[in-house]
């Protein structure tokens, strides 16, 4: 299973508390993991990426293993140790705003 | 009668203020969706005890909520709580947050861009929903005005929205621009004694009509001014803030028109404006509101046009008995000194008890109420976030 970390407001409208696992089909990657998440929990569809063009929103980051990914590729595979579970996939709201 | 629902959209939640027809105690609920903007709410006119929501946010997008029980429970249509969030396929039921502009050539719409600030031509990009409009007769049925502008219709409770593309695409949109706030479509009045007629407002192209159900519009702006723009009397290019009708007389619309207009009113349903600011102190507010069972009756809040704040620190609400020209400023309640908020364009809102009652909230997070039509004012709330939207939902 993949672990995921949702920022406050997302896990407020997916009504989860902490991290959510999924499982994801076939190569673990930016892409797939975010389109498991979004099966699993639609209402956060456009919340992350945009609905047409599929881009990450501006003010969202992805990191794992201490590492900012948001400017990998979508289909880059994602780290072993998220693969195997061991490290989860962040997503992360700008700590912005009034 | 039995009372009234003040729904109240914030930059960081919703409120729902309940109060008997005497309208002296009040009950707040709230923050709903904390942290979120929330543009706008408003309840079905065929079912009060469906309540929409506009839920906004410059990290996570757009999120439309419903409830089914007056708001005391909510869901995003198509995943509703407690039910499987997916069909049995895993496939996602609804998409009630997905807007996207149809520009499809069946249509006749495959517009793509608007004037910019620097003149250029720029894509229309969805940002959030400005406006709910519940239809008068199917709580399923909703309108949604949307930034870039433009309009969205469900007939499925809000699962799936889809453009009517007539009005963005009828001819005039390569010259509409955006204001200080953003391109957005902001009104939306709807006329019970025609289903096929609509009236719209963008912010800043002015005002449209369609008669045939949204498949073709027309800008009727005919005898607006807009002093600020080269051309004073163009087709298109107004910055209308508000537009008001009463249901007794859909023909009638007043509009708050930007600084440089003022207030104006149409006797033919658009065809031609006159302008009915007579003895207001500025021509610059947001709101325009109507009373319930007086169709001449009409509300707007004065600003210092270049502050966008009450005059000299006193905030006053002015009302017309007549239709415009004359006016009078209502203050018993209201502070009169040291003021200085804003009211936005969608927070002010009549209710039809048999005493026509008035609100409106502020930048600063008051919420004002009036239960005798205006003649004075006590504040429901004093310290909420800043308000953007209001909405009086009588109850039956």
């Amino acid at each position: 299973m993949i672990r995921v970390v949702l920022p406050y407001h997302l896990r407020a409208l997916a009504q989860v508390g902490g991290e959510v696992e999924i499982a994801v089909a076939g190569r673990v990657t930016q892409r797939s993991v975010l389109d498991a998440l979004e099966a699993r929990y639609p209402m956060l569809r456009g919340t992350i990426r945009d609905h047409v063009t599929q881009q990450r929103r501006p003010m969202l980051r992805f990191f794992a293993c201490q590492d900012d990914l948001s400017h990998e590729s979508p289909d880059a595979p994602l780290p072993e140790a998220v693969t195997l579970g061991t490290e989860p996939f962040w997503i992360i709201g700008a700590i912005a705003g009034g | 009668m039995s009372g009234v629902r003040v729904f109240v959209g914030t930059r960081k939640g919703a409120f729902i203020l309940t109060s008997d027809g005497k309208r002296q105690r009040w009950d707040i609920s709230g923050p709903h969706f904390g942290g979120w903007e929330i543009y706008h709410m408003k309840a079905s006119p065929a079912d009060p005890n469906r309540i929409y929501v506009s839920q906004t946010s410059g990290w996570f997008g757009q999120v439309i909520q419903r409830s089914d029980d007056g708001g005391k429970t909510w869901h995003q249509p198509g995943t509703p709580p407690g039910e499987p969030t997916t069909t049995p396929q895993g496939w996602p039921k609804g998409e009630s947050n997905k807007f996207v502009y149809d520009t499809s050539a069946e249509t006749g719409a495959p517009l793509t861009t608007h004037q910019w600030y620097d003149g250029t031509q720029h894509p229309w990009e969805f940002k959030r929903v400005w406006h709910i409009e519940p239809s008068l007769s199917d709580p399923d049925t909703v309108y949604a005005g949307v930034e870039d502008a433009a309009l969205f219709r469900t007939t499925d409770g809000a699962r799936n929205w889809h453009e009517i593309a007539g009005l963005r695409g009828h001819g005039t949109g390569p010259k509409w621009q955006p204001g200080a706030g953003g391109m957005g479509l902001h009104t939306i009045l709807l006329d019970k004694s025609n289903p096929q007629r609509i009236f719209i407002a963008i912010s800043a192209a002015g005002a449209f009509r369609t008669d045939d159900g949204g498949k073709t519009w027309k800008p009727i702006n005919r005898g607006l001014r807009a002093e600020y723009t080269p051309d004073p009397t163009p087709e298109v290019g107004f910055c209308v803030h508000d537009m008001v009708t009463h249901p007794a007389r859909p023909g009638v619309l007043f509009m708050q028109l930007h600084q440089g207009g003022g207030v104006f009113r149409s006797d033919n349903a658009g065809d031609q404006w006159t302008e009915v600011k007579g003895n207001l102190p500025t021509d610059f507010g947001f709101p325009i509101e109507i009373h319930a069972h007086e169709p001449e009756t009409i509300y707007v809040v004065p600003m210092n046009p270049f502050l966008r704040v009450p005059i000299d620190g006193q905030l006053k609400v002015w009302r017309s008995r007549t239709g415009g020209h004359e006016w009078e400023p209502l203050t018993k309640g209201l502070p009169q000194e040291n003021c200085y908020v804003n009211v936005l364009r969608d927070a002010m809102a009549a209710d039809s008890l048999d005493k026509c009652g008035i609100y409106f909230g502020t930048t600063g997070g008051q919420v004002y109420a009036s239960a005798d039509s205006g003649d004075s004012w006590q504040p429901i709330v004093r310290d909420l976030p800043a308000v953007l939207s209001v909405e009086a939902q009588t109850l039956p």
